[in-house]
Parts: structure tokens; C-alpha cells; sequence
């Protein structure tokens, strides 16, 4: 018998709430390494609390903020290739900024314009998925067209905890097994879908079981400390590199702001709660462990924040310079030739646009 | 010349493409050993092998979802579904997934798939087997929604959506699959997506029909010409792209319209076709527009199928509601 209260849950932990580790672990990883990640995770926090601020004063369109989730996502992205596919929801832009999505193209995106969702040639993004839980399914499609080529890449959908209540989550991992592709399912639970918490999305004791019933590899990992996150990443990608298939991780987080700027979280979470999470805070732990290594000072981080507000600032006002996109182009990417009734109907505004520009 | 059956031309269509072109694969379920439930892909896995053909697990979201991303990666899929009222489950990853990845990402990927899957009833399938669902698509932006209704087209047709750089829903009368033979040229070829077939000329009434319908709408004008009624029969072929030109060009000639489909009535493409009759062509016509089409339940229990799906004597009805005008 299987008795889910019999699993063991092991979660992968190198560095403590306080910036504390096995020293032997911690010396894989080298001070390069370590300011990398915590410039790029500091970077994202610097550029999410921003676009926050920026959808409140009008800016820009709705937003899904993820600060608290920035070791989750940066030290994933860490362990990737340039070639390897990443298939996002709508809350993985740290991880779209670390695989090369340039910030000035995220504004266009944000300020919905038709630009926004191109991303650069080279750029292995797949577009940005509202539909919760429908990319994992392309990822594992695109996992296996590499398998089929025999190019090494590996395919990583992003997700949250509330897309593995959904269907295609479980056609994905099923497919994904089955087949023995190239994929990695990044849970990022954060703890909440919207409004409903983790223990009323689903009675498993965690995500990262779910894998067991599908014959792969399941790990639950700290989503808060980026050294855990990249080393479980790193080797899931290298085993699926090396042809062992599949593999879930479970990376436990928690969303400090909003679900969007379309929702107020005091409803449904008490504030002791989200402060108990804020002192797990991914930044500030690495940042000790930086700092007890004379490795970074308070004047470094007031002038990485002040060159990241630069960056923003500098995308933003590119973005809006540029020319923004017109209705006549929708028209353009629907089919890859425009059949005659659609093609009638792109030269019937083209027409308006052009008497209106008389007038 | 080979005389070959829908299914016979269906399965030829993916055999040489395939021979042509190592990026297609065929993924569905029951697909590889069994070839098919209707033996559409029979053989192909012997030819193919495992690398090329693959029986999936029974998982209709999966089978659509998995090609989109094949797809994107630079595989040209071919899924099949088994039976077309199964699509429901697939609905997200064809409707909004497939159709809009073009869309979606301003051009940057395609998603060249095509999704087979048998439609149309009077062969006494058990429920949700046989219901005609194009309307559902032809109202996605993005899809192209063939439906051929007879073995030539069939072949030439798969083989342009194959060839096509977006998602073609193609969808086989099941009625239609061993129903007679026909000439097909053994070597590939195409007919153009978006390209109407005059099936029978004439000068007195229009039918328009597509897919299972195009041989009774023929039967019937074929019958009704020894009573000296000459109708002219459209088969569309496509209904996304639509040829359009086809259309008004038949109705300005004869003045009045008949369009059978089998799937219901309100809301069915044939509705969409009366209505840009009306938009373009309203002057044209001697009489209202007559639909015959299938009723407004759902898909019947067997037992009263006959009753329930377009047939001949309410044809010859519609046409005489038409010319008493």
C-alpha cells in the first residue's frame, strides 16, 4: 500500500534564513557566482517594484508582481543553456530577463502593445501563456522535436501551484514520462492561486509526489535560497541532457505582493503571515552570506540599485518612443497568408485610418 | 489510374508526404499498430518505425498540445483525433493555443499542424462519435477548417494542409470513408486551400454543401435534372479559407440559394454563408435563403438518426420552397 503519510519529505536547503550553509557546500560555489546571482536577483526585485509602482500611476497595463520569488526563478534560469527552451506563465519575467528577453520589449508588452509579444529571433522564449497550465504541454512537445532531432536542448515549463490541479498538467507529465523527453516542470509555489491557498488547491502533502505517479523524479526544493534552486536545477537539466527524462521540481516560495494589480491580498492572508515569509526573503539572505565574505558593501547595493533604475527608466522611455503598433497589423500575424475575407477587412480599416488622417 | 476509397486516399496523402518530408511524425491514439481506427494510418508505422508513428497516451489535450510544441520545434505533426465530438477535450489547445500562436507571438513561430479527425453521423456511432463541429473553429481565428467529400480531394487536400505553415483542422466524413471509389493519381499532389469545386453546373438554384453533404446535395440535383430542375452544386471544400468569389458567382447566376450542412442549424457556418450572401449579393436573390441542416439537440440516439440528418426529401422540399418564389 502507498500510504502518502509514509513519504518522506526532504526539502533541498543549502543556505538558511540567515545566510548560513555547510561550509563544504557552499564552496562549490565560487564569489563570482555568488555576486552574479545576487546582482541579477536584486536587478529583478529592483525592476518588479517599479513596474508595481508604475501600474499604480497608470503606466502600464496589469501586472503579476513576483517579488519573493526571485531565487526561485533566477536560479533556474542560472542553469540553463542560451539553446534551451522556456515555456512562461505570466509571472516568470525574472527568468524571460535572465534567457534574453531584452527589458525594453517587456514595457511593450506591459503597455499591450502587438510589439511587446515578438520575442527576438535567437531569444528560445516561448510567448508569455495566460491559460494556466497549457505550456507545459508545448514544453513537453518542444522537449521532445529536440529528442527526435538529437539536439541536446532541454525545455523548462514554468508554472504555479495552481496549474497542477489543471488537466494539461497531468496530460504533460504523463506524455513527458511516457516518452522520456527532455523536460523540466518548475513548480513555483508560491502558496496561493489568486486567492486559494496551497491546502485548498490539492491534498498532497506536496507537489514535487506528484512525480512518483507518473514514473519521474520529484524534488521539493527551498524556492527561497538560490544556491539550492540552481544546484536541483543543474542536475535535472544535466540528467535530461543526458537522456534520464523528465523531472519535477517543487521549489517553495511565496508571493510577497498581489496575484495582479488587479487583486488586494489583505483579503484573503494575514499580514503575520507574509511577514513570517519576509524574513525568509531570498535577497537578504544570500546578501548576508555575501557580506560576512567581504564581498559586498551598502554603498555596491545604492549603486546597483541606482544603475537598475537607470535601465528601467532608459527601457521604458524607449519603449514608449517608439513607434507603437496599429490595428492594421494584427492582420498580419493571424494566418501566414491572409485569406480574402480577413484580407478585405485589414485594406476596410486601412481605409479609415487614411480618410481619418485626411480629416 | 488507381480507384481508391476516402480512406485509402487519406492514408496514401501521409504516406508520401512522409516519404518526402522526415520533420512529419503522426501521433493519436491507436494510431500505430492498429493503424487507425478506420485504418487511416495503416502501415505507416511498419514503414515509418517508432521514431516516425506513435500511439500516445489516450489524452486528446495532450495529443494537441504536444504537437503545438513539436511544431514550434521544427516537426511538421499530424494528430489525429479519434472522433471529432472527443475535440471538446482538446478545446483550449486548438481553439486557443494552436490557432493563436501566431497571434500570440507577432509572427515569431508558426505552428504547421494538422489535427485529422473523423466528423458526421449515419453510421450509428454510440453518442458524441459523430457530431460535425466546424463552426467551433471556423470561429477561431487562426485555424483552417477542410473538409473534404471525396477520395481526389481528399488526397490533394491533406497534402496542401500538410504543406500549410499554419494549424488545418481536417475533418473526414466517417459516412463518406468507404462509401465508393474513385480515381486518385498515384503520385502527390495539391488542390489549393481556400479553392471551391463546381460539382454540377446549372442556372436554376445554388446548393452549397461541404463535407458529408456534397454527395446527397449532388444525388438529389442529379434527380431533380430529369424533372427539368438545374441546380448548380458547390462543394466548398474549405470553409477557412472561404472562397467567397465561388459563391457570389453561383448566386448572381442563379438567384437562389440553398445551403445544406449536417451539423445544427443556429449558429452553424451556414448561417455565415447566408450572411454574407446578404452582405454582398442581397439583389442577386429571387427568394429567401433556405438551410437544411441538422436539428437544434444534440447529435441523435441511432435509432432516429435518418430522421434527424439532412436527406434527400427535404432537399427536394427546399429547392421547391425556393422556385415556388
Amino acid at each position: 500500500m502507498f500510504d502518502p503519510d509514509q513519504l518522506s519529505v526532504e526539502v533541498v536547503q543549502i543556505l538558511d534564513e540567515n545566510g548560513n550553509g555547510d561550509e563544504r557546500q557552499l564552496a562549490a560555489f565560487s564569489d563570482e557566482w555568488l555576486l552574479r546571482a545576487y546582482r541579477e536577483m536584486r536587478r529583478a526585485r529592483v525592476i518588479d517594484e517599479r513596474l508595481l509602482r508604475m501600474q499604480r500611476q497608470g503606466r502600464i497595463g496589469t501586472y503579476a508582481p513576483f517579488s519573493g520569488q526571485e531565487a526561485a526563478q533566477i536560479g533556474s534560469a542560472l542553469a540553463l543553456h542560451k539553446d534551451d527552451w522556456i515555456f512562461p506563465s505570466y509571472r516568470e519575467v525574472a527568468v524571460c530577463l535572465m534567457h534574453g528577453m531584452p527589458l525594453e520589449q517587456f514595457f511593450h508588452y506591459v503597455q499591450g502593445r502587438l510589439s511587446g509579444k515578438r520575442m527576438p529571433e535567437g531569444v528560445n522564449i516561448f510567448p508569455t501563456q495566460i491559460i494556466i497550465a497549457a505550456q507545459t504541454l508545448h514544453a513537453v512537445g518542444c522537449a521532445w522535436a529536440s529528442k527526435l532531432k538529437g539536439e541536446p536542448h532541454v525545455s523548462v515549463a514554468y508554472f504555479g501551484d495552481g496549474a497542477t490541479s489543471e488537466g494539461d498538467f497531468h496530460e504533460a507529465m504523463n506524455f513527458a514520462a511516457v516518452y522520456n523527453v527532455p523536460v523540466i516542470f518548475f513548480c513555483q509555489n508560491n502558496q496561493y492561486a489568486i486567492s486559494v491557498p496551497y491546502r485548498k488547491q490539492t491534498a498532497s502533502r506536496t507537489i514535487a509526489q506528484k512525480a512518483l505517479a507518473y514514473g519521474m523524479k520529484g524534488v521539493l526544493v527551498d524556492g527561497n535560497d538560490v544556491l539550492a534552486v540552481y544546484e536541483t536545477m543543474k542536475q535535472a537539466v544535466e540528467a535530461a541532457r543526458r537522456g534520464e527524462g523528465p523531472m519535477l521540481i517543487e521549489a517553495l516560495t511565496y508571493r510577497l505582493g498581489p496575484h495582479t494589480t488587479a487583486d488586494d491580498p489583505t483579503k484573503y492572508r494575514r499580514p503575520e503571515e507574509v511577514e513570517t515569509w519576509r524574513a525568509k526573503d531570498p535577497l537578504r539572505r544570500l546578501r548576508l552570506l555575501l557580506e560576512r565574505r567581504g564581498l559586498w558593501t551598502e554603498a555596491q547595493e545604492e549603486a546597483l540599485v541606482a544603475q537598475v533604475n537607470d535601465e528601467v527608466t532608459a527601457a521604458y522611455e524607449a519603449a514608449i518612443a517608439s513607434k507603437s503598433g496599429s490595428i492594421v497589423d494584427a492582420f498580419d500575424c493571424v494566418y501566414s497568408e491572409a485569406p480574402k475575407l480577413l484580407a478585405e477587412q485589414k485594406d476596410e480599416v486601412m481605409r479609415r485610418k487614411q480618410r481619418s488622417g485626411v480629416r | 489510374m488507381a480507384e481508391l476509397t476516402m480512406i485509402e486516399a487519406i492514408n496514401e496523402a501521409m504516406r508520401q508526404e512522409m516519404e518526402r518530408d522526415p520533420r512529419i511524425i503522426v501521433l493519436g491514439e491507436d494510431v500505430g499498430e492498429n493503424g487507425g481506427v478506420f485504418r487511416a494510418t495503416d502501415g505507416l508505422l511498419a514503414q515509418f518505425g517508432e521514431g516516425r508513428v506513435f500511439d500516445t497516451p489516450l489524452a486528446e489535450s495532450g495529443i494537441i498540445g504536444t504537437s503545438i510544441g513539436l511544431a514550434i520545434n521544427g516537426m511538421r505533426p499530424i494528430a489525429e483525433i479519434q472522433f471529432l465530438g472527443f475535440v471538446y477535450q482538446a478545446m483550449d489547445q486548438l481553439a486557443a493555443q494552436a490557432a493563436r500562436i501566431r497571434f500570440r507571438s507577432a509572427g515569431r513561430f508558426s505552428c504547421p499542424i494538422v489535427v485529422r479527425s473523423p466528423y458526421g453521423g449515419g453510421v450509428r456511432t454510440p453518442e458524441l462519435h459523430s457530431d460535425a463541429l466546424e463552426a467551433l473553429f471556423t470561429h477561431s481565428p487562426g485555424l483552417k477548417v477542410v473538409m473534404p467529400s471525396n477520395p481526389y480531394d481528399a488526397k490533394g487536400l491533406l497534402i496542401s494542409a500538410i504543406r500549410d505553415e499554419d494549424p488545418v483542422l481536417f475533418l473526414e466524413p466517417m459516412k463518406l470513408y468507404r462509401a465508393f471509389r474513385m480515381e486518385v493519381p498515384e503520385e502527390p499532389y495539391t488542390i489549393p486551400l481556400g479553392q471551391a469545386r463546381v460539382v454540377k453546373e446549372g442556372d436554376d438554384v445554388t446548393i452549397i454543401a461541404w463535407g458529408a453533404t456534397v454527395p446527397l446535395a449532388a444525388k438529389v440535383a442529379a434527380e431533380m435534372q430529369a424533372k427539368g430542375v438545374n441546380a448548380e452544386v458547390i462543394d466548398l471544400r474549405c470553409l477557412q479559407p472561404l472562397d467567397i468569389d465561388a459563391i457570389l458567382a453561383s448566386v448572381e447566376k442563379t438567384g437562389r440559394v440553398m445551403i445544406v450542412h449536417e451539423a445544427v442549424k443556429t449558429g452553424g457556418f451556414g448561417a455565415e454563408v447566408a450572411a454574407l450572401i446578404s452582405e454582398r449579393a442581397l439583389f442577386a436573390l429571387s427568394a429567401p435563403i433556405v438551410r437544411i441542416a441538422g436539428y437544434d439537440t444534440p447529435y441523435p440516439v441511432p435509432s432516429v438518426e435518418d430522421d434527424w440528418l439532412p436527406n434527400a426529401e427535404r432537399i427536394v422540399e427546399g429547392i421547391e420552397t425556393l422556385l415556388r418564389y
